[in-house]
Order: structure tokens, then sequence, then C-alpha cells
């Protein structure tokens, strides 16, 4: 250990995208020395990817809008499994994270009266995401990496050291998180991570840990997500003593790249729809009029006439079934191309050519522009572009306590933004995730450096930190073994195929024989080379935490017998209110995951109050009805 | 519709390397990250690659190809003859660490000299109001994607690395004229990028701009705006008068 880096913080963040972040600014404000790890360099995380916007309800645009109609949309897209308390807090909160944005230094597109513009989005009854074109994560990631330099600079002023407390780790990759003490006394104690450049390990003693790591998109073969989402920070909560929750909700964003196949799986934002793009199959019908499902049927436009007013007059039509729900519309595109009336490509048409003029094409969707012209040779002011459904986001994640993102059994660990679990429930809306990042990555750093305030210094073992070190150099002592880049590869193959957008039994069955056999593979894994910058040693320290999690997924959906959100299964196609009331909880069992269902707080009263009876019957069972006081419709 | 393609790729460490050659499948519509996966995961495990998204929005994976800086991400395979050797090989003006991946620091730690946002004081948050006209300036500035091909390219840079210390280079100019656009910021940070941040030695080649993925106008829409609004400012006969009036100026 004579070439390890030793450090000691307050608080370290794992994950430097939004949800990180914000949770170091946070901490620093709040006095905590932080350290702030990414796996790239700064400025790169997955948050630039985030195209739409943010959503939050300052009604800027329309001025009925409110938190309780963002809250009433998120618990709707969400089909009533998200965790109501921070649907709610998430809907409260969400404006004043976006103007903080603003304070920061942010430049969103704006209304004509100065204030920030907000635009459309499947699910949100208004206009509600604040934007910059298409590139909304781009203006975020760059407002928080801005805001975390000006933080450094008043340090630089005040201690003289720009790092004096905030330090980012850019390239520098956890592998494993210690607890010390036993039972009730179990608490966080640091963290282990390598430098990615030269390969050397980096120890840091915390008090306190924010899990910010993002999903796990990475396990899936046709996906919107880069290398780094391989679910790092739910393995390291799995396996410091933390659980899982709803991982069998994965999101299909209905439209991604289908072709070239190289660029099979980059997104297309869901903007696109919501500026006037319509669907279309290979015989031109717009077929999402033919799959509103029953609990939309009175929100969404039955005639492309009325669908068509809407964009010019929202208040008198409804909207477009275009804009429904991220599973609905995927669901549609997977069901017409099984039918043959796809796309040459396998997709489906999106065609937003015909209906805006070129010009406000460039202007209002200039990335999705250029990125189609430049990787697809397509013009999408003459022509459509082909899409398809693309793995883009977890719903499930690691089970936290809703107020303060504690992570539910190991204190002193937190956990915020996409790899944390309970908000969106079953399905996520667009836009949800941006302003999730901010209101629950501020939470979870202001909880830290709260705990880190009440508690005793911790130690680390140097024994268990010892084991670590050896268990991810082991890869080098196998001269013959397991190529990393075939075994993920196979991974990505296993859970498209199996645990993708259809779900049957007997395929997550054959799923989760496979991820076994790829487990034992795992353990022989050899690496070539050395420990400057070796990617392949990378991805082997990577996969056991894929692995892992994939199986978590592939547990829980086999589990969970019916269909809902982000999970669909060909054998229990209905959406069952007795389910509904289920969480299932993944844990660490052995070597593998133990699934276990555990009921999901029904909301108070006064949130109840605000859906109509009708509504709620369409997915509450009856006692729960009774118990709220709504009569079953 | 798959061929065999010759790639040369840089291949070595901090001091010591050379070009190595490969043989490679390549496949319709592909690009040349899409290649450099491929030898990694069948011939090159270890070799190091810097990448994110593969879509051009994170401008990780800056390198050059065939001499020109380049995303390998954006550079698709089709604007080369089949029978053409590709050559990959890292970003020239920063420090190699190993095979394409090169230590940008410099551009992090020169980003951190500009002071950053400040608004008016007393202005709450929910209370900004800009209009769309006056915030777009400063918005074709926020597009950078932080690939630093611009700072490998401009020769004030890439010929000569002592100017480092002096030069900020143009991503970190540009990032001075975006707040100097900006129709709420308070702060004065012109003296500062002629005096601290080098602003003299960049001759408006456009070299920058040429080579920028997102298309920004460095040069005409920021540089030369930013030099033109320091010389107003050093040059303005009254502010002359007053700062010799005076009798201390603020950098004295």
């Amino acid at each position: 250990m004579s070439d390890m880096e030793r450090y000691a913080f307050d608080v370290v963040v794992i994950g430097a995208g939004g949800a990180g972040l914000r949770a170091a600014i946070a901490a620093r404000e709040a006095g905590k020395s932080v350290a702030i790890l990414s796996k790239s360099l700064f400025g790169k995380a997955h948050t630039v990817m985030a195209e739409g916007g943010i959503a939050a309800s300052m009604a800027n645009v329309n001025p009925n809008d409110g938190w309780k109609v963002h809250f009433c949309d998120t618990m709707r897209g969400g089909k009533f499994l998200n965790q109501y308390r921070m649907a709610e807090l998430h809907a409260r909160e969400a404006p004043d994270r976006v103007w903080e944005l603003e304070s920061w230094g942010a430049l969103f597109d704006r209304t004509k009266d100065g204030k920030i513009s907000q635009r459309n989005f499947g699910g949100h009854e208004y206009p509600r995401l604040a934007h910059v074109g298409d590139r909304t994560g781009l203006e975020m990631i760059r407002t928080l990496q801005q805001r975390i330099v000006a933080l450094q600079q008043e340090d630089k002023r005040i201690h003289g050291d720009y790092e004096a407390r905030v330090r980012v780790f850019a390239e520098c990759s956890a592998t494993d998180l210690f607890t010390t003490g036993e039972g009730d006394e179990q608490r966080v104690s640091g963290v282990l991570a390598y430098w990615r450049p030269s390969g050397t390990f980096v120890l840091f003693s915390a008090k306190a840990v924010v899990i910010a790591t993002g999903g796990i998109g990475k396990s899936f073969k046709v996906t919107s997500n880069s290398w780094e989402y391989t679910g790092d920070g739910h393995a390291l909560a799995m396996l410091a003593g933390g659980s899982l929750v709803n991982m069998e909700f994965v999101q299909f964003h209905p439209t991604g790249m289908v072709w070239p196949p190289s660029v099979k799986g980059i997104l297309v934002t869901e903007s696109v729809r919501g500026d006037g793009g319509v669907l279309t199959n290979s015989e031109g019908r717009r077929f999402m009029f033919d799959y509103i499902p029953d609990v939309f049927r009175d929100k969404y436009a039955t005639t492309e006439e009325e669908a068509d007013r809407w964009y010019t007059d929202p208040d008198n039509n409804k909207r477009p079934p275009e804009l429904l729900p991220r599973d609905e519309v995927a669901r549609a595109i997977n069901t017409e191309v099984k039918a043959g009336r796809g796309s040459p490509h396998g997709g489906v048409f999106l065609d937003v050519s015909k209906r805006l003029p070129a010009e406000t094409i460039k202007a209002k969707l200039p990335s999705m522009w250029h990125q189609f012209k430049e990787l697809a040779d397509v013009d999408i002011t003459l022509e459509p572009m082909e899409v398809g459904p693309t793995c883009h986001y977890v719903m499930g994640g690691v089970e936290v306590d809703p107020d303060s993102q504690a992570v539910v059994g190991v204190r002193g660990l937190f956990c915020a933004g996409e790899a944390a679990g309970g908000l969106h429930g079953s399905n996520r809306l667009g836009g949800n995730s941006l302003s999730d990042l901010l209101v629950f990555g501020r939470r979870a750093g202001d909880a830290a450096a709260e705990y880190v305030a009440g508690t005793p210094e911790g130690t680390l073992d140097e024994a268990q930190v010892q084991r670590a070190i050896d268990t991810a150099l082991e890869p080098f002592s196998r001269a013959t073994g397991e190529n990393p880049y075939e075994i993920q590869s196979e991974l990505q193959q296993v859970m498209n195929d199996y645990v993708g957008i259809i779900r049957t039994k007997h395929e997550m069955e054959q799923a989760l024989k496979l991820i076994d056999d790829l487990k034992l593979r795992a353990r022989e894994l050899s690496v070539v080379g050395g420990r400057e910058y070796n990617p392949g040693w990378h991805l082997a320290l990577d996969l056991p935490k894929q692995l892992l999690v994939s199986e978590a997924i592939a547990r829980s959906a086999l589990t969970r017998e019916e269909s809902r959100g982000g999970h669909t299964r060909d054998d229990y196609p209905a959406m069952e209110p007795e389910w509904r009331k289920v969480n299932l909880i993944c844990r660490i069992d052995g070597d593998g995951v133990d699934v276990v269902s555990q009921p999901l707080p029904l909301m108070p009263a006064e949130l109840a109050a605000l859906f109509d009876g009708k509504e709620l019957s369409k997915y509450l069972t009856e006692d729960e009805l009774s118990a709220l006081g709504k009569e079953k419709a | 519709m798959g061929y065999l393609a010759k790639f040369r790729l840089w291949r070595g460490d901090h001091g010591t390397g050379s070009l190595v050659d490969y043989e490679v499948e390549v496949n319709e519509g592909e690009v040349v990250l899409d290649v450099l996966h491929r030898i990694q995961a069948t011939q090159a495990n270890d070799l190091a690659i810097r990448w994110n998204c593969k879509a051009g929005k994170c401008g990780s994976c800056s390198a050059e190809v065939n001499g020109r800086p380049r995303l390998m991400c954006l550079t698709r395979m089709n604007t080369f003859e089949e029978d053409e050797v590709v050559t990959v090989t890292p970003l020239r003006a920063f420090p190699v660490i190993r095979d394409l991946v090169t230590d940008v620091s410099y551009n992090y730690a020169k980003a951190r000299e500009v002071p950053a946002f400040q608004p008016p004081e007393g202005l709450q948050p929910g209370e900004y109001r800009m209009a769309q006209e006056d915030v777009q300036r400063s918005q074709e500035f926020r597009k950078c994607i932080e690939c630093f091909l611009c700072q490998n390219t401009c020769h004030a840079i890439r010929d000569h690395e002592e100017n480092k210390r002096a030069f900020a280079g143009p991503r970190v100019l540009m990032r001075v004229a975006e707040l100097d656009m900006h129709p709420l910021d308070t702060l004065d940070r012109k003296r500062m990028a002629q005096d601290d941040l080098g602003l003299g030695y960049c001759n408006i080649t456009k070299c920058c701009t040429e080579v920028c993925p997102e298309h920004i106008h460095i040069t005409d829409n920021a540089l030369i705006p930013l030099k033109e609004r320091v010389a107003d400012q050093k040059y303005d006969p009254i502010r002359w008068l007053g700062s010799k009036i005076r009798v201390r100026s603020k950098s004295e």
C-alpha cells in the first residue's frame, strides 16, 4: 500500500453528475470538506446527455401550473407506485432549484416577458420544462461545475488554496465502500478508489458518503447510456448492507436512433414530439391514436384534428397521444414493428419536417439536427427520422429515506439521483430526472453535512483495505482467463433479449441462469497490459457490479407478476391493484441477490384529495379507497 | 458490407511510444470510435481511449485523425477511402498519459482563474428577467462541450509550450466573453483577459473556429468582440484621463 494516497474528508461524493455536484455544493455550503469522485473528466458525466429540460412548475407559460399539478402528473406517470413523499418534495422544491441555477449563471431560453421559458413534454399537463434548446443537460452540468469552481475561488480567497474544502478527483473510480462497527453501531468509514490514469489507489476516510453514480443502462445492448453506467453505486450500497427497491422498472425511451447500427440506441429527445413531431408507421398512419390506454383516455386527443389544435390552443383541446408517458409510447412502437409495420431499419418514423419550418427546427432542436446530419446523413428538416426503443433509465434504485436520502440500513450513507429509487414509481416522466438530481442532490448533501456534525471519527480497517486492493489487482495475476469485453457483451445481449421491454417467466429464468454462468466466468477475468490507463482492467473492476445489479433486475422482474410502467409481462399483461401496494426489495444473499416484498406506504388523505375518486379507483384497491374516504367509481 | 481497414494508432506513454498497425473490420455507418472499440475488444484490451457519450455531446474523445483534430465519435468511416490508412494520434498540445489519452488539466487550471458569474446585489433567485435576444450571444458560447480541440489547435499553444503559462487559450477566453455578454453579470474581467489570461496572444487566425465540433464562431463572436471591448476600455480617452487623475488605479 506504499504507493497509495490517503485523504480525510467530511463527505465523499461518488459521482460527478447533476446529483453528485448538487450534493457536493450543499455539503460545502454547510461548511464541510468534500471530495467529489468522478469516473470521467470533470463536466462529462451522463447528465450532459439530457436534452429536453428540467421539470419545475414555475408557471411561466401557463399560470394554471403549480406543485400540486406536477405532483399528480408524476404519480400518474409512475402508475401510483411512486414513494409519495418524494414525489411531493420533488414537485414542491423543483422551481427553487431551477431559479438557483440561474443565480449561478445558467442561461435558459426565455419567454417574451423575460422569464425562463417552459416546454411541453410527455405526461406533463402544462408546459413545464425549463430548457436551453435541446442541450439542457449540458447547461445544467456546466452551471454546477462552474458553481463548484466559484466555491473553490472563494476558498482560495479565504484559505489561499482552491482545494481547501472541495476537491474534484477526476478520472478516479470508487471500488469499495467501508464500514466500521457492528450491528446498530455500524456506519460508513471510507472509500477505496483508484486513479484511472496511473492505476494507483486512493483511500478516503469519511464520515459520510453520498452515492450519486447514476444508472445501469450499460448492462443492456441497445442503450442511450455511456460506459459509466454500470450500476456502481447500486452494488456498493447493497454490499455495504443497503437494499435496492423496484429494480424491475427499467425505462425504455421510445425514441432512440436505429440506424446506422453503430449509433443504435442514441437518444432522440422527446422534445421532437413536444414541439410537434408525429410518429407514423410504414403505412403512414399516426398509430399512437390506437394505443391510448383506458387510464389516460380522457386526457388525450382521439382525433388528429384535435391533437393538432392542441399545439396552439392547449386550454381547449386535449394533447396528442404521441405525448403519452414513455412506457406507453415504447410499447406501442414495439408492437408496430413486431406487426410488420416498421420502418426499413426496424423502427418507426418520427417526422417533424412536415410540421415545422426548417428554421424553427434548427432553432428549437439544434443538436438533433446536428446529430442526424453527422451520424446518419439524415436532414430532419426534410425527411423523417427512424426511431425505436432504447434502454434509458432505471426507476428502481437504492432504498432511501424520502426526506434525507439516507440509505436504509447503512448509517452515514446517502444516495441521490438515478441511483436512488422511489420518486418515479414504475415509470419516469421526461424532465423529472434533471429536477430529481437537483432536489434530492441538495437534500442528500444537506443531510450528509448534518450527519457528519454529530458523528465521531470512524476507523478504517487496514486489513479490509488490503483485501480490497488484492481483489482489484487479481485480474493481472492470471496469464490466461476470461476477456472482460466478451463477458460484458454477453451480459448486454442477455439483458436485451430476456429482460427487455417485453418479459416472460421462462425468458427471465433463462436470463438468471445465464447471469449465473457469467458470474462464474467473471471470477476468472484476466487483463493484459499495465495499470496505467488500462480500460480492460477498468472494465474488469466494473463487471462484477454490473452482474450483481443485473441479477437484481432480473430477479425482481421475475417476481412481479403484473405489467406496470417500465415492466411489461407478456404472461401477466394486466396492471393489478394488489401489486401496486408492493415494493420489491433486493438484498445481498451469499454471492447472489434475494428479493422480498415490502408494503408501499399509502399517500395521506390530503394528497389523495388532489385526485378524483374515479382516477384513483383505476389504481387502488377497494380497501385503500375506503381508507382514504374515496368511493369506488 | 464490411471491409478490412488499416489503422495506425499511437501506442505508448509519457516519454516513449510508436505507431502500431492494426487490421480491423469496418461496417456500414461506423465512426472511428466504433473501430477503435473493436480493436480494443478483440486485439488490444488495454488500448487507452477516453470517451463517454459517443454522440458528440460530452467532448471526451478528442484526438487527431490523419493529423486533423477531431472528435472520434463524429468522424465517419465513409469519409475515408477503403484502402486508406487511418492514423489516430493523441492531441499534440497536451502531455500524453497513455496511447490516445492526454493530460488536459491545463485547461481546467486556466478555467479556474476566470472569476465566476456575479449577479447584481440583492437580486433574488426567481426575479431574473432577461430577453431572449440578450441571452442568445452568451448561449452560443455555452454550447461548448469542452473537447479542448480549440486549445489543442491554437498555434499559440500548439507550437509554443512556453506560452501556456501566460495564455489561457480560446476556450477560456470565450468563457470571459460569455460572462462579459451575460446581461446580468456585474464583474468587469476585460483587463484581466488582457493582462492575466493573455488575450493579446490571439492573432485571430480562426484555427479554433475551424475545428470546433459545435460550430461556435469562437473568433468572430467571442474573441474579436472581446478584443474590441478591451481596446475600447484601454484607449477610451476619458477613461485614460480618469486613470491618470486618480491616485492609484485598481490594478496598481
